[in-house]
């Protein structure tokens, strides 16, 4: 089982419901944000061109910062997804220090958090928090190991880009453009 | 032109807008280590070859800054975590593929031996030192029969101190300006540096400070060497390596890197011990201080320039 997130890009109003459902399924701290929103805009005017991408931690399958967690606080649970488990974490910030993509911070509380793809819904059957209030159902989530899942039909019939693929992390989060 | 901004109003503290999650205490350990790992070696590499009568000040007298650079900079990595209660969850587990990992254990093993070193040679501080105890003067007696073996020891987990440190540093992909593997020898090469400098400041015999004067001179080439190599490789890398070697070329860090850590921290000090060599007099503690401010200042530097490199937006 691999659980994985695509995003349409060409479908996505950067609203950020994601943003704000999250906050409030996973009681983020204020001030905090387990996923953000990045707007790109290409070209000179009149030619422009803009991509807009709900951003979160890409669950890695080769990632670096399960590598480098000295502890195993980090670590790769069900379906690949990477938590965090609070009493093993010491708040050293390596594998803040080795995330490419930014997608970890500091809890108030002293331990290392970020977006979990919302495993305690998905246990019970349900989409995580951003996929489930997304306005424009842009996001799908599912088992990439499942060919009849969503995802993978999705990835099957559109073209998908990943963000830093040459960092080697392999993640899971991708973007369909 | 293109413009990648994050929209949604992100600052995560620490994070945003630029990784800024290590400060003084990483740097200062750093810094820290190496010296410890600088005297120890030295201490374990004579006495092997049987040099301990040649350079007495560096088997017998150096070795005491290790366990108070060592507590010192343990300190300051426990004031660094973020959940600090939880400290003893590193010795729970050995993660072979984390440099930090290493590096919890490696201290687990020096820290003592390096007190236990001192032990052996506390006469020559105190003479009149007595251990009172019979079992304390038994172990003692033990290890001191088996020196040699200790040497060892010591010589290996020294040098793995002095090393991982640059290696931990460079496993992070993510962090462009680190990940190269020149890191790991230079920061043991900048250990070995501040080691020899502190045997010279402390020595009486003259010969010692000349044989650790031509080390030190030797070690502070290797230096150079290193940091040439390592901008040509990132020069000749892919954009985020010339961007991060950028930083030092020309972008923040460039006045502070080529003037406290290379010019003043190494090459004014061979300047000077050149000098001294040719028996100029030149007072010991000036190219020992400039030393080790460059050394603490290569840490401090390459530190805080690496949280600025960056494979994003």
């Amino acid at each position: 089982m691999r659980y994985a997130m695509a995003i349409d890009t060409k479908k996505c109003v950067g609203c950020s419901d994601c943003v704000v459902a999250c906050q409030t399924e996973n009681d983020v701290p204020i001030g905090y944000c387990r996923d953000w929103v990045v707007e790109v805009m290409d070209g000179t005017y009149p030619q422009l061109e803009m991509e807009i991408r709900s951003e979160r931690c890409n669950h890695c399958e080769n990632s670096p910062c399960v590598r480098c967690c000295p502890t195993g606080a980090s670590h790769y649970n069900e379906g690949g997804i990477v938590l965090v488990e609070e009493n093993k974490c010491i708040g050293c910030s390596a594998c803040i220090t080795s995330c490419p993509y930014d997608a970890r911070f500091v809890h108030p509380e002293g331990y290392v958090d970020k977006c979990t793809f919302c495993l305690h819904r998905v246990k019970k059957g349900m989409q995580p928090a951003c996929v489930a209030v997304c306005p424009t159902k842009c996001m799908y989530f599912g088992d990439l190991d499942d060919p009849r899942s969503e995802v993978s039909m999705i990835l099957k019939k559109r073209k998908w880009k990943t963000l830093i693929p040459e960092a080697g992390t392999k993640p899971h989060l991708y973007f369909l453009i | 032109m293109r413009e990648e901004i994050i929209v949604s109003g992100r600052n995560n503290p620490l994070i945003d807008p630029q990784l800024h999650i290590w400060h003084w205490e990483i740097p200062l350990y750093l810094f820290l280590g190496g010296l410890a790992a600088g005297v120890l070696f030295f201490a374990a590499l004579y006495t092997i070859r049987g040099r301990e009568n040649d350079y007495p000040t560096a088997v017998k007298i150096a070795p005491f800054v290790a366990p108070i650079a060592l507590t010192l900079g343990l300190i300051a990595l426990f004031l660094d975590l973020h959940h600090k209660l939880y400290f003893w969850r590193l010795y729970t587990t050995i993660k072979f593929d984390s440099p930090m990992s290493w590096g919890a254990w490696t201290l687990m093993l020096v820290t003592p031996l390096s007190m236990l070193w001192c032990a052996l040679h506390i006469k020559e501080i105190f003479p009149k030192w007595d251990w009172k105890f019979d079992i304390i003067k038994d172990v003692l007696a033990f290890f001191e029969k088996n020196k040699i073996v200790l040497a060892w020891i010591m010589l290996i987990s020294s040098a793995v101190l002095g090393i991982y440190t640059g290696i931990l540093f460079s496993a992070f992909n993510a962090r462009p300006l680190w990940n190269t593997s020149i890191l790991g020898p230079l920061f043991l090469a900048s250990g070995l540096s501040a080691g020899s400098a502190i045997t010279i400041w402390l020595s009486k015999n003259h010969a010692e400070k000349k044989r650790f004067a031509q080390l030190d001179l030797m070690i502070i080439g290797v230096e150079l060497f290193l940091i040439i190599h390592m901008f040509m490789g990132f020069l000749a890398s892919t954009q985020v390596q010339i961007e991060a070697a950028n930083l030092f070329l020309g972008g923040a860090y460039t006045a502070p890197f080529w003037i406290f850590v290379v010019i003043l921290g190494m090459i004014v000090p061979a300047i000077l011990e050149i000098l001294e060599l040719r028996k100029f007099k030149i007072p010991v503690v000036i190219p020992v201080v400039l030393v080790l401010f460059g050394s603490l200042m290569l840490r401090f530097i390459i530190a805080y320039a690496g949280q600025a490199s960056r494979w994003l937006y």
